[in-house]
């Protein structure tokens, strides 16, 4: 069937392609091609420089990757990236949709604490860097205020964009069902909220992820982060690359994984 | 379509379901004197006015009038969402001064909680009422089941028809045993067909039920079908102009619509309301208007919708 549409539809290579390896396969060959792509370009650029520490090629990259890897290098600087942003990000989220909730459901909490919120939200994390350092010293402490504070305004402000479009014949009907206050910022504007809140989720896991790295450029002693400033300095260039690498594929693998728990988390948008 | 009859249970689960018992005592709407006003100064509207209205104990009683003549703004004082700005409005006495589970209200838009299931839906009101959990979806299941939605329960309601939306609607509200039912224009929404098996389904839970409803619509034939009595307002501000019984026997069924005495009363509402009509559009309609409203009936083909 593939195959006829194919053939009809005149997108004839794609049209084979998918008949042989199906949709799925397609898309896998797909992402492979693009990388294949990524890779002669890059050891194209890598011979023209023939400067290893310029840019290393994609072969001596992976050696440096499987040295690292052997070592357990990479993995105790991933572990102690993975974890400032899970700590960050959880404190981040349970300090952001609680009070979105409560700012959505309490106009004078709102109007007393909206100017402030709006005030502190174009400070970008990296500013706060400085005060974190004064504040918490180095090492770990000061990476997880970085990663909470850049997960806590996508989060909080998705929360409360939800919370504050909870529809009105949702709370007239809930009143009818004798919801009082709890219920009903419990069992209607929380769940009411729930799409914007899983976007806010997942925005701020790639803002904490992001952070966690400029955290550990200048504030940490351990983490992806800190190994390509510390190979920067050391001119292994090669491992600078591993680390970069690294941070794309698990912050592209998170979010992955947040869409795919979002059926779970939304199963009424799910099944549309 | 689904099944309309009206299925025995084994053992009564609702009270309220004991089709032997006598008039129920509860579930008195009176409206007295109402007025409403929105607004202040030069942006006052004056919405209803000097209004008042019965529902007694198990009676299911209509409000129809033109658009805008303030039905929705007389419903939700009884329903609590509107102050009355003088006159009263109560419950078995007690006023309607916020909504609460004692009434029950259908809502012309579908008002069910998109995140919940069906059955989640229906179990809602039971659960603020501290009922467990066995006990809520047994009695969920079973209003489900008298609906024809039983098949539903765990469907979403995006994934429903509009009618069968408004279905869960109507069962949700009966769900916490209420003894008053207010229903906005519900069926409005509806096409024709749709329109006439809720009504069928309605009329249904209400003997069932024994509810006190008060509803409102702008469709002549639904508020003879299903009333006991129909109040006529007038155009903007909605005074009562008009308060007529419905002395149809029931069981009604659709074919009831072909009798004269059904004709003649819908003659009557009629002529009431075009002439109210006419006014809540300013008049642009002269006398020559009129004869458009009084075209023989009977033109919808009723009969064979069942
Ligand atoms: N919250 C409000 N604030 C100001 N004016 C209002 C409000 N609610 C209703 N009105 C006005 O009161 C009048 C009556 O409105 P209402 O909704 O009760 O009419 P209705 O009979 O239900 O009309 P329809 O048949 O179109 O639903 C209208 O002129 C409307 O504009
Ligand atoms: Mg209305």
């Amino acid at each position: 069937m593939m195959n006829l549409t194919g053939t009809i539809g005149g997108g004839g290579r794609q049209g084979w392609i998918a008949a042989v390896v199906g949709l799925a396969g397609t898309t896998v060959i797909w992402i492979f091609a693009s990388y294949a792509l990524f890779v002669v370009t890059w050891n194209i650029a890598a011979g023209v420089l023939d400067n290893p520490v310029l840019l290393p090629s994609a072969g001596l990259t992976l050696d440096a990757a499987a040295q690292l890897i052997s070592s357990g290098i990479l993995l105790s600087d991933v572990l102690a990236s993975l974890k400032r942003v899970v700590l960050g990000f959880a404190m981040a989220a349970s300090i952001a949709i609680p009070l979105a909730m409560l700012m959505a459901f309490f106009s004078t909490l709102r109007r007393l604490t909206m100017p402030i919120v709006q005030l502190l939200r174009p400070i970008p994390p990296i500013a706060w860097i400085p005060l974190a350092v004064l504040w918490f010293g180095i090492g770990d402490p000061p990476s997880y205020f970085i990663t909470a504070i850049a997960a806590f305004f996508p989060i909080f402000l998705n929360a409360f964009e939800g919370g504050i479009s909870v529809e009105k014949r949702h709370i007239h009907a809930a009143q009818f069902l004798g919801a009082g206050r709890r219920a009903m910022i419990m069992k209607i504007i929380v769940p009411s909220s729930m799409p914007y809140i899983w976007t806010g989720v997942i925005v701020g896991l790639g803002q904490s992820w992001m952070a966690v790295v400029t955290a550990e450029l200048i504030a940490a002693q351990s983490g992806l982060g800190y190994m390509i400033q510390n190979s920067r300095i050391n001119l292994e260039t090669a491992n600078v690359l591993v680390g970069m690498i690294t941070i794309g594929l698990l912050g592209s693998l998170m979010v992955a994984g947040l869409r795919y728990l979002e059926r779970y988390v939304l199963p009424w948008k799910a099944t549309q | 379509m689904t099944d309309l009859s009206t299925p025995t249970l084994a053992t009564p689960l609702f009270p309220a379901a004991n089709a032997d018992r006598a008039a129920p005592a509860t579930g008195h709407i009176r409206v007295e004197q109402l007025r409403v006003v929105f607004g202040r100064g030069a942006n006052a509207t004056l919405a209803v006015d000097d209004a008042s209205i019965e529902v007694k104990p198990g009676e299911f009683v209509s409000i129809i009038g033109p658009s805008g003549c303030g039905k929705s703004t007389l419903l939700n004082v009884v329903a609590g969402f509107v102050a009355p700005t003088a006159g009263s409005s109560t419950v078995d006495g007690k006023p309607t001064d916020k909504p609460g589970a004692d009434r029950g209200m259908v809502f012309q838009q579908y008002s069910l909680f998109p995140w919940l299931t069906v059955r989640k839906n229906v179990e809602f009101g039971l659960r603020q009422q501290g009922l467990p959990l066995s006990r809520r979806e047994q009695m969920a299941r079973t209003l489900l089941g008298l609906a024809g939605l039983l098949a539903f329960e765990n469907h979403y309601p995006d994934q429903l028809s509009g009618g069968m939306r408004q279905r869960v609607g109507i069962v949700r509200a009966l769900a916490t045993s209420p003894q008053v039912l207010l229903m906005d224009e519900p069926f409005g929404a509806l096409d024709a067909q749709t329109r006439q098996v809720m009504q069928q389904i309605l009329t249904n839970m209400w003997q069932r039920f024994k509810l006190s409803v008060l509803f409102i619509t702008h469709d002549i034939d639904e508020s003879i079908y299903l009333s006991d009595r129909v109040y006529v307002m007038t155009a903007r501000p909605g005074r009562i102009k008009a308060e007529i019984p419905i002395d149809l026997p029931r069981p009604r069924t659709p074919e009831i619509a072909f009798t004269p005495e059904f004709l003649a009363l819908k003659q009557q509402l009629r002529a009431l309301i075009s002439a109210e009509s006419l006014l809540a559009m300013g008049g642009e309609l002269k006398d020559g208007g009129l004869e458009g409203f009084e075209l023989s009936v009977g033109e919808k083909g009723v009969g064979d919708l069942l």
